[in-house]
């Protein structure tokens, strides 16, 4: 864990926000360290993915700051402020009509490189993300689930942001290419140390990547913990994921296949 | 066959109405495009706006066509030449199927890629006209194609007001009561309706994104 002295690259002061007479998100209070992958965890409605929604402004708060960088994000023109900060949502989201080359040189054709640094700057993502060099010209259709996820990050990272924001990314994944991708993820993040902001519901996943974990329910925020703590916590909603973690197994041994 | 000779021996003026047709057609058609589709595209990001909008079109299209000719004609400018007029009532019957197709065509891109592109700093029109116009050409073009087709039948009804077109022949015919001159009007109303189907049809699925 970073240094307490560092000043936090996202930070959300007193955040709340409510839609339509519902409380979506209450007190919220929450710093993620330059360099560190921050997991969000949580139920669906608890919150998380409003939180995320709310650095980038894709939504505003009802009330309280979040600060990215120092400064409270509701003062940065918001173009901007997105341009620096990585997405990558569940259903990806790939432009249909775009070939993956023009889906990840997006940003960085519209902040106007030149054409030749876009396609390199593209060939440098793909090797990144594990894609082979002539995926480049396909179109979102003619990829895998998986392919289209990497294709996904690639896209996130074109402009390299300091900031990545990842709303359940692989959430949509069957099992194996999950692990595939979560093990590149890793290995991404040890090279380039983005700032993650990263939204699950699988504890797994969140013990794998996070550096440390958010546990919200409810709109609130429970405790924040590193993995090693979070196995061993005390706290009841903590234990409950903890004993739900290994109930597939349990019930195999019980049935004394084990 | 007597039709054909009949257009033959009037080959110039069947052309010039022909001409005129397309003409009535054309601009009414253009004009309703560049109502409707930034019409369709505001109720399509304004929802509790298209209610109102789509019930409004869909009234007009109610209005029986010779009626609604009637009614323009003691508008002042409008009603003082009847293309003006004709123009206008093809342009109001064209506004439903191109305000509703482009509403549908924008509302139909996947919400996933509009957050994406959103999320990744796109400003509003460039994700107008990068992703959601791109995406949706193809729903908006066969709205243009049904406009079209209506139109080319509905001017024919606009020589009733002295509009010109192929409907003069058809109106002469049915006062003469003369097949060959009914025919030498909707012969070529027909194939223009069948060609502009046809061009605007090949537009779309050229267009049609992957």
């Amino acid at each position: 864990m970073p240094p307490a002295a560092a000043s936090p690259v996202i930070e959300f002061r007193d955040v709340s926000y409510r839609v339509s007479g519902t409380q979506v998100l209450s007190g919220f209070i929450l710093q993620v360290q330059r360099g560190e992958t921050l997991v969000l965890l949580g139920r669906s409605g608890s919150g998380k993915t409003t939180s995320l929604k709310l650095v980038n402004r894709l939504l505003s708060p009802t009330s309280g700051e979040i600060f990215v960088n120092g400064a409270p994000n509701g003062q940065a023109d918001v173009i901007q402020l997105r341009r620096s900060i990585g997405y990558v949502i569940q259903d990806v989201g790939l432009f249909p009509h775009f070939t993956v080359e023009r889906n990840i040189g997006l940003v960085p054709k519209i902040e106007g490189w030149p054409a030749d640094r876009i396609s390199a700057r593209v060939q440098e993502l793909l090797q990144k993300v594990g894609l082979a060099a002539d995926i480049a010209s396909r179109y979102p259709h003619q990829l895998s689930g998986g392919q289209r996820q990497r294709v996904g990050v690639a896209r996130a990272l074109a402009a390299d942001p300091e900031v990545l924001l990842m709303d359940e990314p692989f959430g949509a994944l069957d099992p194996l290419t999950r692990d595939e991708l979560q093990r590149e993820f890793l290995s991404l993040q040890q090279r380039l140390h983005k700032t993650v902001l990263f939204v699950t519901h699988d504890l797994r996943e969140a013990l794998r990547l996070g550096s440390r974990i958010a546990l919200m329910e409810a709109g609130r925020l429970v405790t924040v913990l590193a993995p090693a703590e979070f196995l061993r916590s005390q706290d009841p909603l903590a234990s409950a994921y903890v004993r739900a973690l290994g109930v597939g197994l349990e019930t195999v041994a019980d049935r004394g296949a084990l | 066959m007597n039709v054909f000779r009949f257009i033959m021996q009037n080959h110039g003026q069947v052309l010039e109405l022909t001409l005129e047709h397309l003409r009535l057609v054309g601009f009414s058609t253009l004009f309703a495009m560049l109502i409707g589709i930034p019409l369709g595209i505001g109720i399509a990001h304004r929802p509790r706006f298209n209610k109102p909008v789509l019930a409004s079109a869909n009234i007009i299209q109610t209005i029986p066509s010779l009626a609604l000719f009637g009614f323009l004609l003691p508008v002042p400018w409008l009603g003082e030449r009847a293309d003006r007029l004709a123009v206008l009532a093809l342009t109001l019957y064209a506004l439903l199927p191109i305000i509703r197709n482009t509403y549908t065509g924008i509302r139909g891109v996947d919400p996933a890629v509009v957050e994406a592109g959103r999320g990744m700093g796109l400003t509003e029109s460039q994700l107008l006209f990068q992703v959601e116009l791109p995406l949706a050409v193809s729903m908006i073009l066969s709205g243009v194609r049904v406009a079209v087709v209506i139109s080319v039948g509905l001017a024919t009804i606009a020589a009733a007001i002295g509009a010109g077109g192929l409907g003069e022949f058809i109106f002469r015919g049915l006062a003469m009561v003369d097949d060959r001159v009914i025919l030498a009007g909707a012969i070529p109303a027909a194939l223009l309706a069948l060609l502009a189907d046809f061009s605007v049809g090949w537009l779309e699925r050229r267009l049609q994104p992957r």
